[in-house]
């Protein structure tokens, strides 16, 4: 492409720039030490595999987010990762086939046709943790833990946890004859806690009018923890997946507020995002400044099954590229130590020492003038009465 | 955190129907939005702050929590690509009709259990799409920012889809309706992250709005 715009990148793709890069860097790694800690494994799927295998107990959603190509090699249709759950949940069903309880995390690139937000990335560095083979509240409470200490590591402050479950509104619906495509006005309705919407549409269902109302109360069900006392008195005569639901979500809840207990909780029991795909506690995470979820996570059992092996399975997400735009820091990652060119051993030394103690050291090459330094050192190593001592950069000699 | 709510309010008739709304739920701005040259206008309750913007921009503002809640037409939110708004309430003002009109020439000769490709003019691209596509109909559309009923008088379009409210303008461009698409009224629309961490502030004023609307 000839002209000024040769240099654009695609929208929603962004090149990292030094001090950035390395601040994203430390971050990853902070991150993956955290996940260390606790007993995650590090995996790394691959960027790119047949579409079959990437989509395969997906939904259409993923579907429409993956770039496709075609292998020059077998021709067959090949997709990049816009995810990396499904690729964890594999290699828990497919590879390691362990019986007791798996702890997986990753930390990489994804890529997706359209970015989440106006303005966001396609190439999101997704991080995540998933916790395979275990059906109980506390394995969804160790990883909403987690999620907490990972967004408290990077330094997200003013944090709100949002926590729902799907299971409120699939108990409701259980069994009143809806068709898929009801079910799914029902739930976009409710979503969006629109409750003209819900209620014309429930008009136009035929069913138990105590489920009704039961399920129009949804809408309302937000807020403390006071949510879940109402919720009990609201929706006593529901079927017992309900009360069973609502029992789950509050341990999860008290295992949290144990831990973390000036963290401010909410309850949504309207609240269904990945509704298609979660199947248990959901929940998310949200700071002031932001109007959208900047973490999430839940239980998804079953995801295994297309893999041959049908686990219990919970876990979250985040985009480490959106937490650093959120959290503001001015932070110089350069500075460090200028030495000049020489071949003098007791210089090179020095210099060695330095290193090895993780001092960042540049070499002045040879003919580049003082001026036109820009490796942000903020001491340069001057030689004194025969010895190689470090001063401020700039002092004389 | 803070706790001042913030209502993204457009100009036009929306306002001018809201005022009196807010006026009911106790909020009343500080100076004449119509007049005023702020886009941030004070309340006289300092809790509750206005910002006045363009009708399309308001899901926009609030989805990204320029301002907590809005005062958005449906049409507007059919429109807007976000899906993550909450749609509180119906507000029960600005009341009119998404329709298909078309000359009426045409329409005496036309049936709709026949159209197969259509080439429509409209503001509402989106909806439009979406409403033939959900009934098996192309649409070839060209997207206009206002007058469509002329689109069809000069020949750029065969028909068009646009808010009527009394059906005046379109009999005197001798435009007749066709198929109605949606009934359209103003909805109180809310920031995902606002009400659940101004849930106090925000459900406050969502039932005071609600009494005002009965």
């Amino acid at each position: 492409m000839p002209g000024k715009d040769r240099w654009l990148l695609p929208e929603g793709i962004e090149e990292v720039l030094p001090n950035d890069a390395r601040r994203l860097e430390v971050m990853r790694r902070a991150v993956l030490d955290l996940f260390h800690t606790w007993g995650y494994e590090l995996v790394m799927p691959p960027m790119i595999e047949y579409l079959e295998a990437l989509l395969t107990g997906v939904g259409e959603e993923l579907d429409l987010q993956t770039f496709k190509i075609t292998d020059q090699l077998t021709g067959r249709l090949m997709g990049i990762r816009p995810d990396m759950t499904p690729q964890a949940a594999r290699i828990d069903a497919h590879y390691l086939k362990r019986s007791a309880p798996t702890r997986l995390c990753y930390l990489d690139s994804v890529l997706r046709t359209r970015p989440d937000e106006f303005g966001g990335s396609r190439e999101p560095l997704q991080l995540g943790a998933e916790l395979f083979g275990h059906a109980g509240p506390e394995s969804d409470a160790e990883i909403l833990s987690l999620m907490i200490a990972t967004l408290a590591l990077v330094g997200v402050e003013n944090l709100h946890i949002d926590l729902g479950h799907i299971g409120v509104f699939r108990g409701l619906t259980v069994g009143v004859g809806l068709t898929a495509e009801k079910e799914s006005e029902l739930f976009d309705a409710l979503q969006r806690k629109a409750r003209v919407d819900v209620e014309s549409l429930l008009a136009s269902l035929d069913f138990d009018a105590r489920r009704k109302a039961m399920l129009m109360a949804l809408i309302d069900l937000n807020g403390g923890r006071e949510v879940l006392v109402e919720a009990r008195k609201q929706l006593r005569d529901a079927p017992a997946a309900v009360e069973a639901a609502l029992a789950n979500l509050e341990t999860v809840a008290e295992n949290v507020r144990r831990q973390s207990p000036s963290l401010p909780l909410y309850f949504d029991l309207a609240e269904l995002t990945g509704y298609r795909y979660y199947t248990g506690v959901i929940f998310s995470a949200f700071v002031p400044s932001y109007g959208r979820a900047i973490a999430h996570g839940g239980r998804y059992d079953g995801i295994g099954q297309a893999f041959g092996r049908a686990r219990p399975a919970t876990g979250f997400g985040a985009d480490l590229r959106l937490l650093a735009r959120l959290i503001a820091v001015e932070q110089n990652y350069t500075g460090g130590v200028l030495a000049p060119y020489d071949d003098d051993a007791a210089l090179q030394a020095e210099v060695a020492g330095l290193r090895a103690a993780g001092e960042r050291v540049v070499i002045r090459l040879p003919g580049v003038a003082e001026a036109a330094d820009e490796t942000g050192c903020d001491r340069e190593l001057v030689r004194k009465g025969g010895k190689w001592v470090i001063k401020a950069k700039g002092e004389g000699q | 955190m803070s706790s001042i709510v913030h209502i993204a309010l457009s100009k036009g008739r929306i306002l001018e129907e809201s005022l009196p709304l807010l006026a009911r739920a106790g909020i009343e701005p500080a100076e004449d939005p119509e007049t005023s040259r702020k886009l941030v206008l004070d309340s006289r309750d300092p809790d509750v702050k206005l910002i006045i913007i363009r009708a399309a921009d308001v899901p926009t503002y609030v989805q990204y929590g320029a301002a907590d809640l809005g005062f958005a037409g449906k049409d507007v939110l059919m429109e807007s690509d976000g899906d993550d708004l909450y749609e509180l309430l119906d507000l029960k003002l600005a009341h009119c009709r998404m329709i298909v009109a078309e000359p009426d020439r045409l329409a005496a000769r036309d049936d709709p259990r026949n159209w197969t490709r259509l080439r429509i003019a409209t503001k509402y691209v989106k909806t439009t799409r979406q409403h033939f596509a959900a009934k098996g109909i192309q649409t070839d559309i060209i997207k206009l920012y206002g007058s469509m009923e002329l689109a069809p008088l000069v020949g750029l379009s065969d028909r068009i889809v646009d808010l009527v409210h009394t059906g005046r303008t379109l009999a005197a461009n001798g435009l007749v309706e066709v198929e109605h698409i949606a009934d359209i009224s103003a909805r109180l629309v809310a920031n995902r992250a606002s009400l659940k961490m101004k849930h106090a502030a925000v459900r406050a004023l969502v039932q005071r709005l609600a009494q005002a609307v009965q």
